[in-house]
């Protein structure tokens, strides 16, 4: 007893101090899983964007509500020079970080908090840089930051200039992504006085919505409202994220009120959702794609009109209703119909069995056997691959196609699949990370990306499509973007590196009582303009 | 002359036990209903494709999730409903009697096997190879089985026959250590003693002459390692490791349904109940056995 | 006596050895790495995945490795997670007492229900009671436990709405962690209805996690009792005119105990292989759910130190066990 004494007292004062009553509005999020960390750079998953990123942290630049446009955040505006290698961001004034029990922020938000975001990434001897053992920055090198920017410059307390290497356009997309969140500088030199680095980590102090309380791991992470917050001040008093993995144990909290919001339903359970007078279903299309990759360098597949062919040949609708339970939609193109430039003037090529199987007599094709790679995994953009390549099989069996289907361990899966010569075609996808068309197009069917490492599982380099994507690129006129985007989409159709199998739908069950949810096509959960009505 | 004579009356000693151990296993009422719930069970296995109404993997698709027959919406022609792509329940749980009895019978063999030879070498030769083979035997209890098991499976890649070889491998040590123990006590017997003095050679005093007298532990011991290896395979199987989609087996069957647990009950409570009912029936049978096999106890 | 524990004690040295080298060897051996599944869909350059190896030591021979890991165990470093970057025993200190909290719980039940039981069972024997509690006992030896929780999830959460679905206590209450035992801290914490709401949470895992052992213990102790009962110095006791209250509890049940207790011990594997499907069901934040996910994760630094840890403690209670025994039946010390 004696061991605890001092300890205990201390936490029970503590006790004493958070036993104030709970505020009226308490928001509970049923979570899908636990963040890696409150760090929002050296981490991708969502589950940990959501809980740090955006409930705690702000960008330069953010994602208008609901939409993948930009609008100012952190920066009230920005200029982009001439050439597209300059932009210069004006900084918000006044803007406040978060305290907590061992910070207290003495000044506001400035231009050296945003170089120190930018610098501890880029720079690896930045001290900074390795403050937890064994940390990488992947967003940052797979956006390619570290070859995009040359520069980073402060031109006074409220003035920052990034100098590009070279222009991109999606730059401004990137900047508004979770990985780049602003970080207090202040409270780093206040943690790394007091040798407790790690809680960058673990106690984070952001100028977000919300100002983080504490975090039990795997159990539930708590906030409060953030009453200094720059933009509009969030309506709820208190947010908890309720750690849930498993779907139908969320569906149940949600029933028996012990949260208010859940992402990822079962499809199987939306019908129950949809009858229940309790609860609210919003549903948006998703930012993603399920394809089927051939490889377009290995006969017979390096013939368009053998993979338009095996295309006509799969029932999408049958599948979608098999493999999604209905909540998807064909997808025709490779980029989603929620983003824009997307080119609906494209036309999806028809399931006709007889017509494909004369396409591939026509080329000279029989007695084909081939392998369906299935992922061993679940995605929003494929829930079942197993059941999804039984079909395909069933489907190319019609037309005399033999199918072999194969599935390994996921990291196997996502290796062998990228090895050159590889044998057969390959399910899997894509959910968008900054809703550019770039994002999509140029990180699944660019030449550049069809080389080890990059992510085109069809090999397939058709130097039109690039080309036009590189000159998208370098140009920030969204209307020339747009027309540029929309040939590549035709181009890619006539070429069929993939059949594009399914869009698939977000749901959000919630309470009845919930209102101001905004869905996110980016499939992020931010909860600064939720509100509980009685 | 004589060997025949000895024979007929081994031959004779053997009924005379054989009775003896009837007369005590039936004494147990629990063991006896056990015993015939498991034939019951192995008919139902060996007969599986004939006595199930539909095959099992064959899916409705106007039938998907219908409750029982007996439930309101029930129909006649699925007797205990349908699961979430139209599969006939009662005619999985038919065909996924195969695959327990399957996964019993291999996981008790493999672990037997290797565990008596392991035990006796260790038994047998004692000294620094003993040392050795028992330290590897700590290690592998010093892990909880399931989680050992669900490693062993991550290595080896999910499926069937991996879980039952990763579930033999945990169970393994049980067999070693019983195996072991015998032998160390028989060794120093006087048969033993004048088995090696007549010239037998080591493998045949291992197997022919010690073995044969310490079977009754390892009997008793493979009836728990079967029923426990009904368990865990269907453990491993709701965790995803075991068996995989879409065959029948009631773990994964389990793992499959528990998307459904408030909208469809029967599709959980089917499954789980045929895997209590089997391994229930083999546990009871098991206590009979060992009734009927421990002296000690017989006396009480 | 301390001869006796220095000996066990050194018992464990090659043991823990091994099992280091099967924690090691094993996770080494699964095919997949964590550099690849944390770039996901995107995929990672060679140059940039060489970089990460190395960075994260996975460059070096396995056996260099190894002798690393040796070493940085010896120095009490279990190594970093590759997915949260925190250290592995922080997480695992963080996520230890939901187990053993569950865990207690379960086994302190299975022991004072299970042991009279078991006791009451084989004085009355062939009674009605012991028919029941015999039967209830085998059904539940035989339980696949996963099923089980759904079971009891459907009938009291889901339909009767008597016990909440999940987690440790109501999100209602919040007081910071003190001893990690959530009974205990809500104590602590001084506030209404907190206590009241863990033990609520705690009741439908604890009922699940201790079916089996309940169900070992009760079926052990009877048959121990049946057999002290059967022996000659009882049966003596017996002839002397003892009474029979005396002749059970103090010379059967206390020899009856040697075995009852050696079983309790036991069960410790039991419940820690039960605490991962338990923990699965009831998404409780323990170390079994932690395992699962980080042999899925291929998080090498969590699977290998967290198996370790797991096998340590497993060993830790078996020698304690062991040690218990001696003192109570002191021929096993003089051997």
């Amino acid at each position: 007893m004696s061991i605890f004494s001092p300890r205990m007292l201390a936490a029970s004062a503590l006790a004493v101090m958070a036993a104030a009553p709970l505020h009226a509005k308490t928001f509970v999020y049923c979570s899908e899983g636990s963040p890696e960390g409150f760090d929002p750079a050296p981490y991708t998953a969502g589950t940990t964007f959501d809980a740090s990123g955006h409930a705690v942290y702000n960008r330069l630049v953010q994602f208008k509500p609901g939409t993948t446009e930009i609008e100012p955040a952190l920066a009230e505006s920005w200029e982009v020079s001439e050439d597209g290698l300059e932009y210069t961001f004006k900084l918000r004034q006044g803007v406040k970080f978060h305290a907590n029990d061992k910070f207290t922020p003495s000044r506001d938000f400035n231009a050296d908090d945003v170089i120190f975001t930018f610098e501890r990434q880029a720079n690896a001897d930045h001290p900074w840089n390795q403050y937890l053992a064994g940390i990488t920055y992947e967003y940052y090198s797979s956006m390619e930051m570290d070859k995009l920017i040359k520069s980073i410059e402060k031109i006074d307390d409220n003035t920052v200039k990034f100098t590009l290497n070279q222009p991109e356009a999606p730059f401004l997309a990137n900047v508004a992504m979770p990985f780049v969140s602003i970080l207090s500088k202040e409270y780093a030199d206040t943690l790394e006085a007091a040798g407790t680095r790690e809680d960058l980590n673990n106690a984070p102090i952001g100028t977000g919505p919300f100002r983080f309380v504490a975090y039990q791991k795997d159990a539930v992470i708590r906030y409060q409202k953030n009453a200094d917050y720059w933009g509009e001040a969030p309506k709820i008093d208190d947010l908890v994220f309720a750690i849930t993995p498993d779907a139908s144990v969320r569906l149940q909290k949600l029933k028996a009120g012990e949260c208010h919001l859940m992402p990822y339903p079962a499809p199987a359970d939306l019908d129950d959702i949809r009858a229940d007078p309790n609860l609210k279903l919003d549903e948006q299309p998703g930012l993603n794609v399920g394809y089927l990759a051939y490889n377009t360098t290995v006969a017979p597949f390096d013939n368009p009109q053998v993979r338009k062919a095996l295309n006509m040949a799969m029932d999408k609708q049958a599948m979608i209703e098999a493999v999604y339970q209905g909540s998807a939609e064909v997808a025709k193109n490779p980029i989603p119909p929620t983003m824009w430039s997307y080119n609906d003037a494209v036309e999806d090529d028809a399931y006709d069995p007889e017509a494909a199987k004369k396409m591939l007599e026509d080329a000279g094709v029989t007695d084909l056997s081939m392998e369906v790679w299935a992922m061993p995994v679940q995605r929003p953009y494929m829930p079942n691959a197993r059941r999804a390549a039984e079909m395909i099989q069933a489907d190319f069996d019609k037309v005399g196609v033999k199918v072999k289907i194969v599935s390994y361990e996921w990291g196997e899966y996502l290796k062998k699949s990228m090895e050159e010569g590889r044998e057969g075609a390959v399910i899997l996808g894509w959910t968008g990370d900054n809703g550019d068309p770039d994002n999509f197009l140029s990180v699944l069917l660019s030449c550049a990306s069809a080389a080890p490492g990059g992510a085109n599982r069809a090999f397939w380099c058709n130097e039109e499509f690039s080309d036009l994507l590189a000159r998208a690129k370098a140009t920030s006129d969204p209307a020339e973007r747009t027309s540029l985007y929309e040939q590549a989409q035709v181009i890619f159709k006539d070429q069929a590196p993939w059949a594009t199998l399914a869009h698939s739908t977000q749901y959000v069950p919630m309470a009845r009582n919930v209102t101001g949810f905004v869905q996110s096509p980016l499939g992020d959960y931010t909860f600064e303009s939720v509100d509980l009505t009685e | 002359m004589t060997d025949s004579n000895l024979t007929t009356s081994d031959a004779a000693i053997r009924r005379q036990l054989l009775r003896e151990f009837w007369f005590y296993f039936s004494q147990n009422r629990g063991a006896v209903l056990g015993l015939a719930v498991f034939v019951l069970l192995v008919l139902t296995a060996v007969f599986a494709s004939l006595l199930a109404p539909h095959d099992p993997t064959q899916q409705y698709r106007d039938a998907l999730l219908v409750p029982p027959v007996w439930a309101e919406g029930g129909r006649a022609e699925f007797l205990l409903g349908t699961d979430a792509v139209g599969r006939d329940m009662l005619s999985r749980l038919i065909h996924g009697s195969q695959y327990s009895l399957f996964i019993g019978i291999v996981v008790v063999a493999i672990a037997l096997t290797g565990g008596v030879v392991i035990g006796l070498i260790a038994g047998f030769y004692g000294g620094w190879v003993d040392s050795v083979i028992m330290r590897v035997m700590d290690v592998i209890l010093a892990f909880p089985s399931l989680l050992l098991a669900l490693v062993l499976v991550a290595v080896l890649g999910p499926g069937l026959t991996n879980a039952m070889i990763a579930i033999a491998i945990v169970y393994q040590p049980h067999f070693a250590r019983l195996a072991r123990a015998a032998v160390m006590g028989e060794k120093a017997r006087e048969y033993v003693a004048a088995a090696r003095v007549a010239g037998a050679s080591n493998l045949r005093l291992m197997f022919r002459t010690i073995l044969p007298n310490c079977l009754a532990p390892l009997i008793v011991q493979a009836t728990l390692s079967f029923s426990s290896a009904v368990l865990d395979s269907a453990a491993l199987g709701f965790l995803g490791m075991g068996a995989q989609p879409p065959t029948p087996e009631w773990g994964t069957m389990l793992a499959e349904a528990r998307e459904f647990i408030l909208r469809a009950w029967w599709v959980v409570t089917f499954p789980g109940l045929a895997i209590l009912t089997s391994v229930l029936a083999i546990n009871l049978m098991g206590d009979g056995l060992r009734d009927a096999l421990d002296p000690k106890l017989k006396r009480s | 006596m301390i001869r006796f524990i220095l000996s066990k004690l050194l018992y464990l040295v090659p043991t823990l050895l091994g099992i280091t080298l099967v924690a090691f060897g094993f996770i080494r051996l699964l095919p997949g790495d964590p550099v690849l599944l944390m770039a996901g869909e995107r995929g990672v350059s060679p140059e940039r995945y060489a970089q990460i190896a190395a960075q994260l030591g996975y460059d070096k021979p396995v056996w260099q490795q190894y002798l690393g890991y040796l070493g940085d165990l010896l120095q009490g470093d279990l190594g970093n997670s590759l997915v949260t970057k925190r250290p592995v025993l922080d997480e695992f200190l963080a996520l230890f007492p939901a187990t053993v909290e569950l865990g207690l719980v379960a086994i302190l039940i299975a022991a004072f229900v299970g042991v009279p039981v078991g006791v009451i069972a084989a004085i009355k024997r062939g009674s009605w009671f012991d028919q029941i509690s015999m039967t209830g006992a085998l059904i539940g030896f035989s339980m696949p436990i996963f099923w089980w929780g759904l079971l009891l999830i459907i009938l009291f959460s889901g339909i009767l709405g008597w016990t909440p679905v999940s987690g440790r206590i109501s999100l209602m209450y919040y007081f910071p962690p003190v001893t990690g035992f959530m009974l205990i801290d809500s104590l602590l914490s001084g506030q209404d209805g907190a206590f009241a709401s863990a033990v609520s949470h705690l009741i439908l895992p604890s009922i699940v996690l201790d079916t089996i052992p309940l169900a070992v213990i009760a079926r052990q102790t009877r048959s121990a009792m049946l057999e002290v009962m059967g022996e000659d110095y009882v049966r003596t006791a017996r002839a002397k005119g003892l009474p029979p209250a005396r002749v059970i509890g103090v010379h059967a049940l206390r020899n009856a105990m040697i075995p009852v207790i050696t079983t309790i011990g036991l069960q410790i594997g039991v419940l820690m292989a039960g605490a991962i499907l338990t923990e699965t069901i009831f998404s409780w934040p323990g170390i079994g759910k932690w395992m699962i996910d980080s042999i899925s994760r291929r998080d090498y630094p969590v699977v290998q130190s967290g198996l370790l840890l797991i096998a340590g403690i497993v060993m830790i209670v078996n020698l304690i066990v062991d040690l218990t025994y001696g003192l109570i039946n002191p021929r096993i010390r003089h051997q």
